[in-house]
């Protein structure tokens, strides 16, 4: 099934600056391979819940983790992959849900 | 002499469950919870069955932070610009035990911890555990920052994407046909608000799952929770079938919101967090070993949730294994011995618990919706234009029903059709 009728582009990033971070400056808990497999890349595109997998319209990837919902989707599909690292935040650091 | 009897790895469900049954046996016992203060790292949907809960702390009505009762089971069926949904209410919902509430976990995982650290537990907030310490295939203690600690025996209540599982008991990371990626907001809206758009009192509300439209037709749902103040929603999806969706998993939460069978129900709210988190949906096949020497694993670390389609589980199976793993670990510090041999107690308990009962009863039904792409996208549409045929009038003539529907059964498939049925009915 697909659905074709016009949608509302998500702004996620408004989104997740309604969250609250201990961002680790520097020090980022995921790291990406060199040279990520793009097919492997649009994977994690669709998947991530916070939509930080990106690549630009001239085919530019990128991903910033300060805004990791530390659910472990990308480590699912790409460890060992597009994903070299995949850790835990530091001490006191990462998302903090007040929800939750 | 180790430095602890017991090592609790993470405090959501199982976590603090297990540290209060251990503490309250006169057992020394350590909490390392990786958030600053438990539940800063938790995500639920989330309703709680509290038949678990009552097992443990049968007061826990007199100060648990719950949210609503629920009282409206709500499934939808959903196409692009339609839904048909069922609603079931019924008085046994509100009986002792039937009773299930929403719940938002960086409320309610406070105060199950205090609960141990009432009953004696000791907790380390902030810092996650990074590897086990292990003597020849023994695990024997815990590595969290700079400090190395023993203990007799490691309890893993980590959660889905437990770091650790492997390390314990060699489980492989879960393969993504047993995995879900969830997400999902919180919006606020006054509490008045919120009974009056469910058609329940204050302090009551409704549990609602929906499918078809919200995943864009690919395996998963759409969910909505009342909570008192606020509203829970999202969208769940095997990642398996989602990497190569049309639509990114945050559009879609975004494309759900805006359906006009949802709309209106969160209308002028607030959102106020984005929260994302994974769902162990692989059932009683995926789960790992839940012992080792000098560990047991219980809640999500051993992929303990049970999703029937109709309702999702997994809270009170975190609580009742937590309970289980406690006391059999307690049992097994009595009698000197924490080897694999020593836990094997625990396995048995919850073997003959409700929590290995439900996973084995619906041992299937992972497989079966991994298999039935039909019932996210043909049967939801095919469901939408025979009410449309049944309730839409415009003067051009009334036909007679089994002129109207057999058509949209044959593009089906009436073979199609009684197998998924007979398929479905098989599986739960």
């Amino acid at each position: 099934m697909s659905t074709n009728k016009e949608t509302t582009p998500v702004n996620v990033d408004a989104y997740l600056g309604l969250n609250k971070y201990e961002v680790d400056e520097g020090n980022p808990h995921i790291e990406l391979a060199p040279n990520p497999d793009m097919a492997q890349f649009m994977e994690l595109v669709r998947v991530c819940p916070a939509g930080l997998y990106r690549v630009s319209p001239d085919g530019q990837q990128s991903a910033d983790f300060a805004g990791c919902l530390e659910c472990g989707t990308c480590r699912i599909v790409a460890q060992g992959g597009a994903v070299a690292v995949w850790r835990f935040p530091a001490a006191m650091m990462g998302i903090e849900y007040r929800y939750g | 002499m180790a430095d602890f009897d017991a090592i609790v790895i993470g405090s959501g469900c199982a976590g603090p469950v297990a540290a209060h049954e251990l503490a309250a046996r006169g057992k020394s016992v350590l909490v390392v919870e990786r958030g600053n203060y438990c539940g800063a790292k938790n995500v639920s949907g989330g309703r709680l069955y509290t038949h678990a809960l009552a097992d443990v702390f049968p007061d826990f009505l007199e100060d648990a932070p719950l949210e609503r009762r629920v009282v409206r089971e709500r499934i939808s069926m959903l196409a692009p610009e339609s839904g048909v949904m069922v609603e079931f209410t019924d008085e046994q919902m509100r009986r002792p035990g039937v009773e299930s509430y929403t719940v938002l976990r960086a409320k309610f995982d406070p105060w199950l911890a205090s609960k141990a650290e009432a009953a004696g537990a000791e907790y380390i907030n902030g810092i996650p555990v990074e590897k086990l310490l292990k003597t020849g295939d023994r695990v024997t203690g815990v590595k969290a920052g700079d400090d190395e600690i023993t203990a007799e025996v490691v309890l893993l209540c980590d959660g889905v994407n437990s770091l650790l599982a492997e390390q314990a008991v060699g489980a492989p990371r879960p393969a993504r046909s047993s995995v879900a990626v969830g997400v999902k907001q919180v919006i606020e809206l006054p509490e008045r608000v919120i009974s009056d758009r469910v058609a329940c009192a204050d302090g009551e509300g409704a549990a609602w799952l929906f499918m078809g439209d919200p995943t864009h037709g690919r395996v998963g749902g759409g969910f909505l929770y009342t909570n008192k103040e606020s509203i829970s929603i999202g969208i769940v999806a095997t990642v398996a079938d989602m990497v190569d969706s049309d639509v990114a998993i945050p559009q879609m939460l975004e494309d759900f919101k805006n359906h006009p069978a949802v709309a209106p129900v969160i209308a002028g709210g607030t959102v106020v967090e984005h929260s994302g988190h994974l769902v162990a949906e692989g059932g009683y096949d995926a789960m790992p070993a839940l012992v080792g020497d000098g560990v047991m694993l219980a809640g999500e670390s051993a992929m303990m949730c049970l999703n029937a389609g109709y309702t999702v589980r997994g809270m009170d199976l975190a609580i009742a294994a937590g309970m289980h793993a406690g006391r059999s670990a307690a049992d097994a510090l009595d009698a000197g011995d924490t080897s694999a041999a020593g836990l094997a107690g625990y396995v048995k308990a919850l073997d003959g618990s409700f929590v290995m009962n439900d996973l084995r009863t619906l041992r299937h039904f992972p497989d079966f919706m991994e298999h039935t792409p039909r019932m996210f996208g043909t049967y939801p549409d095919m469901a939408a234009q025979m009410m449309r045929k049944v309730f839409l009038v415009d003067g051009s003539g009334m036909k007679p029903m089994r002129k109207v529907m057999w058509p949209m059964i044959k593009k089906v498939g009436l073979l199609n059709l009684a197998r998924d049925a007979r398929k479905g009915m098989k599986a739960v």
